[in-house]
């Protein structure tokens, strides 16, 4: 193996060390607070691998990650930052739970596909909203896509408590913020029997076709060329703001999709606590973490979003076990997001040496050609 | 009968400007020097976390403002070394602080402290004599001490930003980092200088609404509200005049916010929630075809050209 072919698999290997970083300053602050770590530890692989049903809810977890992610993936490449997956997932279980409360007795699979895709469509446009008031207005994408997370939220909770509340809570005058249970027609096929269901195949072939959109066609190529340089992008001609539109609507309808099949494939109904979380277990933002985790690729995307959905499953085990609150796996992804960005400083730093020795090589290489002449 | 309404909803106006002011007058020097900070969220979060748990602990106030203001120290520390020494992107930085902050201060919450309860927070301190002057007293002059030194921090840092050679060189950095470089200007000091005290900042923001305002730690109790102090530093055009304005603004949104849910108008609550966030964005749109500029090497780390 060569100096460079090392160099680059070392590269490679960045956020796994910003994985392990974090993960022994989270090691730190259980000790601190009173607890073997060892058995912390033990009860958090054991909650997220221990059994076929746990392995299971690990991957039922790491699904709207993935959306999230893949969602995240496009959007960066086209040099903007889709910071709504919360937002975004909410339009999606919101507008399909609403499509199956409505038409209760279509026939199961035209009602599975048509409450999807408007999920999709809800979550295009909420995202849609972030990017024409970027390309066209100039408004900060990150603040506008946090807004419209809230108002989202808020939206939510609003329909939870009156219009679409459960008749049957109204009924008990109980009024518990939530929908009734979804016709069983829309329940997305179990994998086995498990609350494993089909929508992660869903989510893995998509993962596919975003590679594929992004690496094979030509909109991908403008995509990512308008990522990497407007400048260059505007002077060969490609429309600028149209593709980064296009990128946030493509972002947001992934993203609504795993909010969709978040509700017709795990939960059958929509809830909330109150909070702005209260629905999507903040899974807009551990998206954006398995994402960056993924090295802001497709595929990476989804053994990130696995690893950070074994994390999520298995803190519920260790909150149980050790009373250690899954508040704790926030904190870790604050401190991965940090070190990945960090150590950019490290790959930029390499690529510099490597383009210095390609240009000493490149001129030995001159040399010797004029040598011979 | 409306006079006194309206007085009181003018005086919570003042009081509930304080956090958007302390937040964003800092979040506008790191700007000016050119490092956008978008993690203010998450470090009023520990700052108010820790001013509290100071304040449950020790029973002083001041122990937990200063405990709030060194949280934040060791922040702003934290995004200047991630921004400007490792130079991250900023915008997924800032996300990464706001995450590690919303979680910290959850997690130090739910083992220290456990359960909502409230606390004595600052009360308001009547300035003797002008206190007394009808109206005009009783809303400017009965506030805590904390609402105070908000609203002189707006004139400190305008003398600050326009009037001393720091000031000029804090400009100078975020305008033209190459000249400034060139004139023996340090850069990574200046905004190692403007990001650590826009954090101190940051956490008597937090510290304003847990031991001052509402007096009481709850996770997620910002809901947002630093990044909507980021958005009035475009709101303001990074002048601290024009940002006092807009966290007026803000705060007499959330004045007759809470006057209408107080009253029981029939509005649901959900609503009138959803309001500062639709501003914000209006806010944004309206102000981005205006022909001030930001900082020219903001959101851009300094690479000295060899």
């Amino acid at each position: 193996m060569n100096d460079r072919n090392f160099r680059e698999i070392l590269m490679e290997l960045i956020p796994l060390a910003a994985f392990l970083l974090a993960l022994t300053i989270g090691t730190m602050l259980i000790a601190m607070l009173g607890i073997n770590p060892l058995i912390a530890y033990r009860s958090l692989i054991q909650g997220a691998f221990g059994s076929l049903n746990a392995l299971a809810d690990t991957v039922v977890k790491a699904t709207p990650l993935l959306f999230v992610g893949l969602g995240i993936c496009i959007a960066f490449r086209a040099g903007v930052l889709n910071i709504g997956g919360e937002g975004q997932l909410v339009l999606g279980a919101l507008s399909a739970t609403i499509f199956c409360l409505n038409f209760p007795d279509l026939p199961g699979w035209i009602l599975i596909i048509l409450s999807l895709s408007i999920g999709l469509l809800c979550g295009a446009f909420w995202a849609g909203i972030a990017g024409f008031l970027k390309a066209y207005f100039n408004v900060n994408e990150i603040l506008s896509t946090i807004m419209l997370n809230y108002i989202a939220a808020y939206g939510m909770n609003y329909l939870l408590r009156g219009p679409i509340m459960d008749p049957l809570q109204i009924q008990l005058g109980s009024f518990i913020p939530q929908t009734a249970r979804l016709s069983r027609m829309a329940d997305l096929p179990r994998l086995i029997p498990t609350r494993l269901h089909f929508g992660t195949v869903i989510a893995i072939v998509f993962a596919i076709l975003v590679y594929i959109l992004l690496w094979r066609t030509t909109i991908g190529f403008r995509i990512r060329m308008v990522g990497q340089n407007i400048q260059a992008s505007q002077a060969s001609g490609v429309d600028v703001k149209k593709y980064m539109v296009l990128a946030f609507i493509l972002s947001g309808a992934l993203i609504g999709l795993g909010g969709a099949i978040e509700v017709i494939g795990v939960h059958h109904r929509i809830f909330t606590d109150g909070s702005v979380s209260g629905f999507t277990g903040s899974a807009g933002f551990n998206g954006i973490v398995a994402a960056l985790f993924g090295q802001l690729h497709p595929i990476g995307t989804i053994p990130a979003s696995f690893l950070l959905g074994a994390l999520l499953t298995g803190a519920n085990k260790m909150q149980r076990v050790v009373q250690i609150p899954s508040a704790l796996i926030g904190a870790l992804n604050g401190l991965i997001v940090l070190f990945v960005v960090g150590s950019e400083f490290i790959r930029r730093h390499q690529s510099k040496i490597m383009e210095k020795t390609a240009e000493v090589k490149d001129s030995c290489q001159i040399k010797q050609n004029k040598e011979k002449h | 009968m409306e006079v006194t309404i309206i007085i009181g909803i003018i005086k919570s106006a003042i009081r509930l400007a304080t956090p958007y002011l302390y937040a964003s007058i800092g979040e506008t020097l790191g700007q000016l020097s050119g490092v956008l900070n978008l993690g203010v969220d998450g470090v009023m979060l520990m700052g108010a976390f820790v001013a509290f748990y100071t304040v449950t602990q020790t029973g002083s106030l001041f122990l937990g403002l200063l405990a709030a203001i060194l949280v934040g120290a060791v922040f702003g520390l934290l995004i200047a070394f991630i921004n400007v020494t490792l130079k991250a992107e900023q915008g997924i930085s800032g996300i990464g602080v706001y995450i590690f902050g919303l979680g910290l201060s959850s997690l130090l919450f739910r083992v220290l402290i456990g359960t909502v309860q409230t606390i004595n927070g600052f009360s308001p301190l009547h300035i003797p004599l002008i206190s007394k002057i009808p109206i005009f007293g009783e809303i400017f002059f009965q506030q805590n001490i904390l609402v105070y030194g908000a609203f002189l921090l707006v004139p400190f840092t305008w003398f600050i930003i326009n009037k001393t050679p720091l000031g000029l060189s804090i400009r100078a950095v975020g305008q033209h980092p190459e000249a400034a470089d060139s004139l023996g200007v340090n850069i990574v000091r200046i905004r190692y200088l403007t990001v650590i005290v826009g954090g101190m900042l940051s956490g008597i923001a937090g510290a304003s609404l847990s031991i001052a305002l509402l007096n009481v730690f709850q996770q997620n109790l910002t809901n947002g509200m630093g990044f909507i102090a980021v958005a009035l530093v475009y709101f303001g055009a990074w002048r601290p005049i024009s940002v006092l304005a807009g966290a007026l603004l803000f705060s007499t949104v959330n004045a007759i916010q809470i006057w209408i849910q107080v009253q029981g108008v029939n509005i649901p609550s959900d609503f009138t929630l959803m309001l500062p966030y639709i501003v914000t964005i209006i806010v944004l749109t309206a102000m981005a075809k205006r022909r001030v500029r930001p900082p020219k090497a903001l959101n851009k780390p300094f690479e000295r050209g060899e």
